[in-house]
């Protein structure tokens, strides 16, 4: 039935390379008018290159764009050409102007206008309220837009390009920072856009989302197209199979029964730790060589209270013992020199240095810990980053390449190599998994698991339950800024959903 | 062919090709100067001892170009880590430099000849010029790093007031020092205008500096990301505070330098708008003024290109007070040559012809 619908866009041979890489090989793409499009890829597959591509951030080398009922030949130079031939995107990383209101976000550049012409505030006020409210946003328009947590702000840029008047809507990982709630909103709304015949390319790492809201599967691996599937046609594991090109172990356990055993010895004691407005106070205990998750909705407290540990976010009651020794932990440096590192779940914003190497990335905490006046030798700095770029599989042209040419998976395991280069006793991996392919998951969390063999203790924050159940001896709930119960024992994603949500505590 | 085209490649690809090039063209204007007015072409390069001193265009270039390029290695590690301007430099070079006359020769003394004179030893005066400019530059720090203002706001208030504070100093009175033991750190060493001798030194220890600490790491770090920077150990406050502290000791030196060129506490003229030309040779460097990554070695080339305009500028006959505008000229084609647009022309046309050579090479 979906075939019968009209093309909208055809992409015909794309081709586009990038220093070293060959980054899309003469690649195909068809999407139709009124359905749903998943482009599935592992990381430096090639799909936001190929949505480059066709929003005009990418000048690629050789191919054709059709686009309209005629299928006329386009090129966009930009994402406003690209705006105003009826394609809008929304990225994987909010692209909004985080000082100005959420009205302002929604109408910048194409603010309505008085009969004076300036802009008409009034009215940009009045409009925002009425798209908010006819997409089911409960947002004051007039807050400034740093206000919102990165999921309602995500929410935001999805209305912005919904009312745009667009045939094309291109969503770049929209769901990785919404819990399932906000997902199944979005997805509310893009079944019903689908209906008014918008074609929308979903590009997403979440396999059951895929199952869940889409009409057709496009796989690309290493710059080439895998091939163009019926959603019918394409059971998971035949998908998993395509993306990778190789048998997946995606529902084997990665544990096994010695890793439940943890020792006695308390690495980490946190009695009455808070932050105001945050993270309402907590105790803490984390044993050796243990995993501990921390679960709950976002914006529930997680990353506040990995963060209140770490000293990112400094605590302001409470105190805490590491080995056994009270310490005091005033900024990150405090909590490195105890063997702690924290990956945090916002990438680009606290996670990469994106103009420096791939290896001044990872020799970063090294050298931070070395002081600056005790520049860790070329050679030996050479050595460590080659040793990480071959243990972690990290993707790079050479080690001097910018940090910020890698994809997303690729950057994650950057930071994550340098945690592991300060060789900690203590880790806390807030969202190592946001954002990244399956097999790259899987690979992560196995990391996990064999840190807690090495007597190493991690804190391991996700989203999804399934993979915190796979990695965690134990799980700390969290519920509105507040540790509500711990898990240990029956770890079941029922188990787990219902302290989760309320209720009975345990 | 093929192996020229490579070459080329690699020559335009580098980061300091630019810098180069700039140095290059204004060469290259001169020795056509030369040549059109019949003197001898290479005028430009030459190099005579006169006195027991070196003299040449050249040599006047590196001479008078000193203070600026000292200026601008602290100001490409201000822009670097702050991505901001320190628009102070110029004033603190003349606070610095008065104080230390101030202090040679006692306050209210307009005049010393005699060595027996000075009110302390020389190095002391000099140091504690040098000091006052540093503490100046961690006053600038303070207000930047820790109290979050922006750069240029902050520098604004000794930009206003170093010079003011000059004054109060010298008793709103020009103070000379006649002794050759000052004049010397704006005089000739050996046979080397000081200046130069100075300029190489700074330069030289910056650069023992960078390559023997992570100090370029962690500045350029925190410039690009702070809060990544942080949560990895690094102390933005501090990297950024020890910026405008070496911004600030540089422009003491440059102070020094400036008074003891003209023997005297000059405090409304020492480093005169030289804060603009700091932060111009920073960005003809081909460093980015949005803070980042930086290129020491395109900075000091940029500050010597800006002199290098200049002094072209009076060899070929322009009236001092036009000169500003053909410099103008100059500095606005080189940074459209360097301009991120006219950077992505030149790509897109590398490619197109890749491209060409590709699809020959298939047929």
């Amino acid at each position: 039935m979906v075939m019968d619908k009209e093309v909208v866009l055809s992409m015909r041979g794309i081709c586009m390379t990038f220093p070293g890489v060959k980054a899309l090989n003469n690649v195909d793409f068809t999407l139709r008018e009124g359905e749903i499009h998943a482009l599935m890829g592992e990381n430096g597959a090639g799909k936001s290159t190929l949505i480059k591509c066709l929003t005009g951030v990418n000048d690629f080398e050789k191919g054709e764009i059709f686009f309209g009922k005629d299928q006329h030949p386009i090129r966009n130079h930009s994402t406003l050409d690209a705006q105003k031939n009826g394609i809008s995107t929304v990225y994987q990383e909010v692209n909004l102007c985080p000082n100005l209101s959420v009205a302002e976000n929604l109408f910048i550049g194409r603010e309505p206008l008085t009969r004076f012409g300036t802009i008409n505030r009034k009215g940009m006020i009045s409009r925002a309220r009425e798209l908010m409210k006819k997409l089911d946003i409960q947002v004051d328009v007039t807050q400034t837009l740093e206000n919102y947590s990165i999921a309602m702000q995500q929410m935001i840029a999805i209305a912005r390009a919904v009312d745009m008047d667009c045939k094309v809507l291109i969503l770049d990982e929209p769901t990785s920072s919404l819990d399932d709630k906000e997902v199944e909103k979005l997805f509310t709304l893009m079944r019903s856009l689908r209906d008014e015949g918008i074609g929308i390319i979903f590009v997403t790492h979440f396999l059951e989302q895929v199952y869940a809201v889409c009409d057709r599967i496009t796989v690309l691996r290493n710059g080439q197209l895998v091939g163009e599937y019926e959603i019918a046609d394409l059971p998971r594991l035949r998908l998993v199979a395509a993306m990778m090109g190789k048998d997946f172990d995606d529902l084997q356990s990665i544990k096994s029964k010695e890793d439940e055993q943890v020792s006695d010895e308390k690495l980490i004691e946190a009695r009455g730790l808070s932050h105001a407005r945050k993270i309402k106070p907590f105790d803490l205990d984390i044993h050796r060589g243990e995993v501990v998750g921390l679960t709950g909705l976002l914006g529930s407290g997680r990353s506040e209270l990995a963060r209140c540990i770490y000293g990112a976010d400094r605590a302001q009651t409470g105190h805490m013992k590491v080995k056994g020794k009270e310490v005091r932990i005033n900024a990150p440096i405090d909590a490195m020199r105890l063997g702690m590192g924290l990956l945090p779940d916002d990438r680009k914003a606290e996670g990469i240095v994106e103009d420096l190497s791939v290896r001044e990335n990872i020799m970063l905490g090294m050298q931070s810990l070395a002081g600056v006046v005790k520049r860790i030798p070329m050679e030996k700095q050479m050595e460590i980053t080659k040793h990480y770029i071959d243990l972690l599989e990290i993707k790079t042209p050479s080690t001097e390449t910018l940090v910020k040419q890698l994809s997303g998976g690729n950057q994650q395991k950057v930071i994550i190599a340098r945690w592991l280069a300060t060789d900690p006793d203590f880790l806390i991996l807030d969202e190592p998994t946001r954002g990244i392919d399956v097999g790259t998951k899987t690979e992560i969390q196995k990391l996990v698991v064999q840190l807690a063999r090495q007597g190493k203790s991690v804190i391991f924050i996700s989203s999804e339950i399934e993979e915190m159940l796979r990695t965690c001896n134990r799980l700390a709930v969290l519920r509105d800024g507040e540790k509500v119960g711990e898990l240990t024992e029956n770890l079941t994603q029922e188990s787990v959903m219902k302290v989760i949500a309320g209720g009975e505590r345990s | 062919m093929k192996n020229g085209m490579a070459w080329l490649k690699k020559i335009t690809g580098m980061r300091l090709f630019l810098p180069l090039f700039s140095v290059f063209l204004v060469l290259i204007i001169n020795v056509v100067y030369d040549a059109v007015q019949g003197n001898y072409a290479l005028e430009f390069f030459r190099l005579e001892l006169k006195e027991g001193a070196l003299y040449g265009r050249i040599i006047d270039i590196l001479n008078r170009g000193s203070e600026a390029a000292i200026l601008a290695i602290g100001m490409t590690l201000v822009v670097s880590s702050s991505a901001g301007t320190d628009i102070s430099v110029g004033s603190v070079m003349s606070l610095a430099g008065s104080l230390c006359c101030m202090l040679l020769a006692g306050f209210g003394v307009t005049h010393v000849r005699e060595i027996g004179d000075l009110q302390m030893p020389i190095f002391v005066g000099v140091l504690a010029g040098i000091a006052v400019a540093s503490l100046c530059g961690l006053f600038n720090g303070f207000l930047v790093a820790k109290m979050k203002i922006q750069p240029m706001v902050a520098t604004l208030i000794f930009f206003t007031a170093g010079r003011a504070i000059g004054l109060l100093l010298t008793n709103n009175k020009m103070v000379y020092i006649h002794l050759d033991e000052f004049k010397v750190f704006g005089g000739k060493l050996w046979i080397f205008p000081t200046p130069t001798v100075i300029a190489a030194a700074c330069i030289l220890i910056m650069v023992l500096i960078l390559k023997t600490t992570s100090l370029g790491m962690y500045v350029q770090s925190v410039g690009i990301n702070p809060r990544a920077s942080r949560i990895a150990g690094i102390n933005s406050t501090a990297i950024i505070l020890l910026c405008y502290v070496i911004c600030g000791l540089f422009s003491g030196v440059a102070g020094i330098v400036a008074t003891s060129r003209i023997y005297s506490a000059d405090s409304n003229n020492i480093g005169l708008n030289l804060e603009l030309d700091a932060i111009l040779a920073v960005a003809l460097g081909g460093n980015s003024l949005g803070g980042g990554r930086f290129n020491l070695a395109g900075s000091i080339i940029g500050a010597y290109t800006i002199q290098a305009i200049t002094t072209t500028m009076y060899a070929l006959g322009v009236a001092k007070a036009q000169a500003p505008v053909y410099k103008a000229i100059i500095v606005i084609l080189i940074v459209v040559v360097q301009s991120p647009v006219v950077k992505a022309f030149f790509a897109r046309r590398r490619a197109q012809k890749l491209q060409a050579y590709a699809v020959a090479g298939r047929s």
